[in-house]
């Protein structure tokens, strides 16, 4: 197994479930679960201990290594040298279990589904860039930007709402932008993640080569996640481009008076993406335009930027849900940190947070109290 | 699905309780170097109701029951040597009382150190209590059964004396109130002027009853802090110097480290204390005073004040320090351990160089660290070695290295600390007949069916 040379090397000293400044646990599947076994130092010491044979690959131990959201609080806050790598050692022991075929059958069923059909919503692919249909937004055809929605962005109703909002953001602002409709394929963020390398670089290739052919330079993505993988995994196979997360365009159109806000009065705490915020330092964009719109009070959740609490959806579980539902289970956690902070829109940057947090507001039956808006809704709402 | 695991099912409900292989292995281990051994169970308990209905659960069944916090005490003492049910107290993490006027903050039994002092910190800050260099994750409950020490010992004693109150789950299931908690609503002493018998509980590492509440003492947190080094290349007048930093009753911690790397450390001995100030001038008042007492080394050039690298200070205040937890991948390999008996502070020069001939003898890489506690009667040494986990022969010689500390602690006069089951032992052989048979009696009244964490304090007939 990759960093098999490592795993012996945690301490199990706890660092990593905790916040930087150890207000509270910080690792969701350990918030969820409560044995030490669902911590960063937990799954180190089971791995070492499947590698020697010493535990099996069981249902748990899958459920234990599956249900990691790869949110890298353990990254941010493990106090030794390995710290970087502790996701990827993580992901490293996935591919070992999806190369022996033994994993869970939600991750079994949603590899499928990208393999088969290129989604994992078993869609077909020429309804792809339907969310696009009744605005100006066009094909790409030598834009500045290649608009990247991904899979979530493309068919999940709540996110393809939110597509079209950013969309029409960036034209009204005069941002010069195209989408590939039905000819967009999976970024694949998800499926590395989940241990399947092999279709991960199959379709980050055929997303290289499709981006070269049709000359694109420069990619605005929707989705945290999708950033994450043009921006990290794809320069290693030959895919250099200039990649933005939507926030960080936005937030250089709102000085320039490209989008003239009114006062749009609002309690609003923003929820940090992982895969903008911890896996790419960018904490300041979406906040900036937040700040920027009159009328808009900004609190902090206690965790918040580096300290930001995963909304569960990452490494797969958005489409596995193997780290499940409940009163414990992140994404309700967060509502419930921000009904404390007596905000009233929960701001979030990712496609995948607002549904789990959307989700999440139903499940505590607070939809009268807060409303999930992505940092693009609220800013259109500033207006009209 | 045995009757026992239903019966934890139906205390702690599903999800909480487990007898799966993934759980029965982690839990059989801590991050040190005893052998392992298998819990039947594992449960996260919520309330203390649920912690008294698994006691009597094991009562009923004659099946041990283990408390465990973070597991980070390194010698074992969470290992369940005889089987039954681990009780994992972490989901019991509420902070329940700070009592400002009095200094003091209730606890539930799995409360971390760096929960507390990050509440502390963000809504009282002014007060802070004494937080050790273990993990933040460590509970504060644990720390105290095993006398644990911490950034106030040198001025407070060990946590364990700082202790306010506690609630008890005795080993009938009954819970039990300790301390002024037991007559009055106030949790400000943990005995005085009533029978103190909060000695039942604390140093017993759950063998006598599983700590559910407590109530720690606050204190003052001034607004600066800074810290200094005298260091010394000998060994022999460390006591001298101890003694007159402590007489001077200004520095709020002294600690003392002594390592091989870097190369400008080695055979150095750095005597390190920290002093607190409200204002600038109550800082450099205590400052003056310290560098005035160890004049006289200076004078005789036997040591000086180490100039603090910019890098290096923020690393010395941080609280708990992270480099101490670093030590376990000097190797690469996830592991240290130490014996870290409590001595008298005139032992400091036999303790360092039994260290290093140590070290030698055995080929380790080795950190000496010492707390002095309270005003200066006694010090913490430990005697660190670290190892690599996949290592076989490093680990085994570091346990032999650590067996040799064990019976040179006995010779120098010192007392275990968190002693391991071997060292309990020899403390228990070689210690006063009639202390002894008064321990025996207390556990085998307090715990007749000898379901408390067994296997610790066991007696030797």
């Amino acid at each position: 197994m990759k960093y098999e040379e490592i795993v012996h090397r945690c301490f199990r000293c706890g660092y990593c479930k905790l916040t930087g400044d150890y207000i509270g646990f910080n690792c969701p599947t350990y918030r969820k679960f409560r044995f030490e076994t669902y911590s960063p130092g937990g799954r180190m010491w089971l791995i070492r201990a499947w590698l020697n044979d010493e535990i099996k690959n069981t249902e748990r131990f899958q459920q234990i290594l599956f249900s990691c959201a790869t949110c890298a609080n353990c990254v941010e806050h493990c106090v030794f040298p390995f710290s970087e790598d502790l996701v990827n050692i993580f992901i490293a022991a996935r591919e070992e279990m999806v190369n022996n075929a033994v994993i869970p059958p939600p991750v079994r069923d949603y590899l499928k589904n990208i393999n088969i059909s290129g989604n994992p919503y078993k869609e077909p692919a020429d309804q792809r860039g339907d969310w696009a249909k009744d605005s100006s937004i066009e094909i790409y055809d030598g834009h500045e930007y290649l608009f990247y929605v991904g899979c979530v962005g493309s068919y999940d109703e709540r996110a393809k709402k939110i597509a079209r909002t950013v969309g029409n953001l960036l034209l009204r602002a005069g941002v010069s932008i195209g989408i590939l409709g039905e000819k967009e394929n999976c970024d694949g963020n998800e499926v590395r993640a989940l241990g399947e390398a092999g279709l991960f670089q199959f379709l980050a290739q055929q997303n290289i080569d499709l981006f070269k052919e049709r000359g694109i330079k420069k990619i605005i993505t929707l989705d945290p996640h999708a950033f994450n993988a043009f921006k990290n995994d794809y320069p290693g196979l030959g895919g250099k481009f200039e990649v933005y997360h939507y926030t960080q365009i936005l937030t250089s159109l709102i000085p320039s008076h490209e989008l003239p806000l009114k006062e749009y009065r609002a309690k609003v705490t923003y929820h940090d993406p992982c895969y903008l915020g911890r896996h790419n330092g960018e904490y300041n964009a979406p906040r900036k335009i937040l700040e920027s719109i009159p009328g808009v009070e900004l609190i902090e959740m206690p965790h918040h930027g580096e300290n930001a609490f995963c909304c569960g959806g990452g490494g797969g579980n958005f489409f596995t849900d193997i780290l499940g539902g409940g009163e414990d289970s992140p994404n309700r956690i967060r509502v419930r940190e921000a009904l404390d902070m007596g905000a009233r829109i929960l701001a979030v940057a990712c496609p995948l947070c607002a549904r789990m947090l959307d989700d999440a507001v139903k499940a505590e039956e607070k939809e009268d109290q807060l409303e999930v808006l992505d940092v693009a809704e609220i800013v259109t709402r500033a207006l009209s | 699905m045995t009757d026992i695991m239903h019966s934890l099912a139906d205390i702690v409900g599903e999800d909480y309780v487990s007898s799966q292989p993934e759980e029965i292995y982690f839990y059989a281990r801590d991050p040190g170097l005893m052998p392992p051994h298998e819990p039947d169970y594992v449960v996260v308990p919520s309330t203390v109701e649920e912690i008294q209905e698994i006691v009597r659960l094991a009562n009923r069944e004659k099946t041990p029951v283990v408390p465990m916090g973070a597991g980070l005490a390194l010698t074992g003492l969470i290992i369940p040597l005889k089987g039954g049910i681990v009780i994992d107290m972490k989901r019991m993490n509420r902070i329940l009382e700070v009592n400002e006027g009095a200094r003091y903050a209730i606890v539930e039994g799995g409360t971390s150190q760096g929960q507390l002092s990050a509440y502390l910190e963000k809504n009282y800050p002014r007060l802070r209590h004494s937080i050790p260099d273990a993990p933040p994750t460590a509970t504060i409950a644990a720390n105290v059964t095993i006398h644990g020490q911490g950034r106030l010992t040198q001025q407070r004693g060990f946590n364990s004396d700082m202790v306010g109150g506690l609630e008890v789950v005795l080993p009938s299931g009954e819970v039990c109130k300790i301390g002024s908690c037991a007559l009055s609503f106030g949790w400000f002493s943990k005995g005085p002027p009533l029978p103190d018998l909060s000695g039942l509980f604390l140093g017993w590492f759950g063998a006598t009853g599983i700590i559910t509440k407590l109530a720690v003492k606050l204190y003052p947190r001034k607004k600066f802090r800074d810290v200094e080094i005298f260091v010394t290349d000998r060994g022999e007048l460390v006591p001298d110097i101890v003694y007159e930093i402590t007489h001077t009753e200004m520095a709020e911690d002294v600690l003392i480290f002594t390592q091989p790397m870097p190369l400008m450390f080695r055979d150095n001995h750095h005597v390190s204390f920290y002093i607190t100030g409200d204002t600038d001038e109550e800082l450099e008042f205590k400052r003056k005073l310290i560098w005035k007492a160890l004049d006289r080394f200076i004078k005789a050039k036997d040591g000086g004040f180490m100039g603090i690298p910019p890098a290096m200070k923020p690393t010395l205040l941080e609280m708990p320090q992270r480099s101490a937890s670093r030590l376990a991948d000097v190797k690469r390999g996830g592991g240290f351990e130490y014996s870290g008996p409590i001595i008298m502070v005139e032992k400091y020069p036999e303790c360092s160089e039994k260290l290093k001939e140590l070290a030698s003898q055995y080929g380790l890489a080795y950190s000496g660290m010492v707390r002095v506690i309270d005003g200066g009667h006694s010090m913490m040494f430990a005697f660190a070695f670290a190892f690599n986990r996949s290592d076989p022969d490093m680990m085994e010689n570091t346990r032999k290295a650590l067996k040799e500390v064990s019976d040179f602690v006995l010779k120098v006069g010192g007392v275990y600390w968190k002693p391991t089951v071997e060292e309990q032992r020899m403390a228990l052989e070689n210690m006063d007949p009639n202390t002894r048979k008064l321990m025996k009696m207390i556990k085998e009244n307090l715990d007749p069916n000898g379901i408390m964490n067994p296997g610790n304090w066991e007696f030797i007939s």
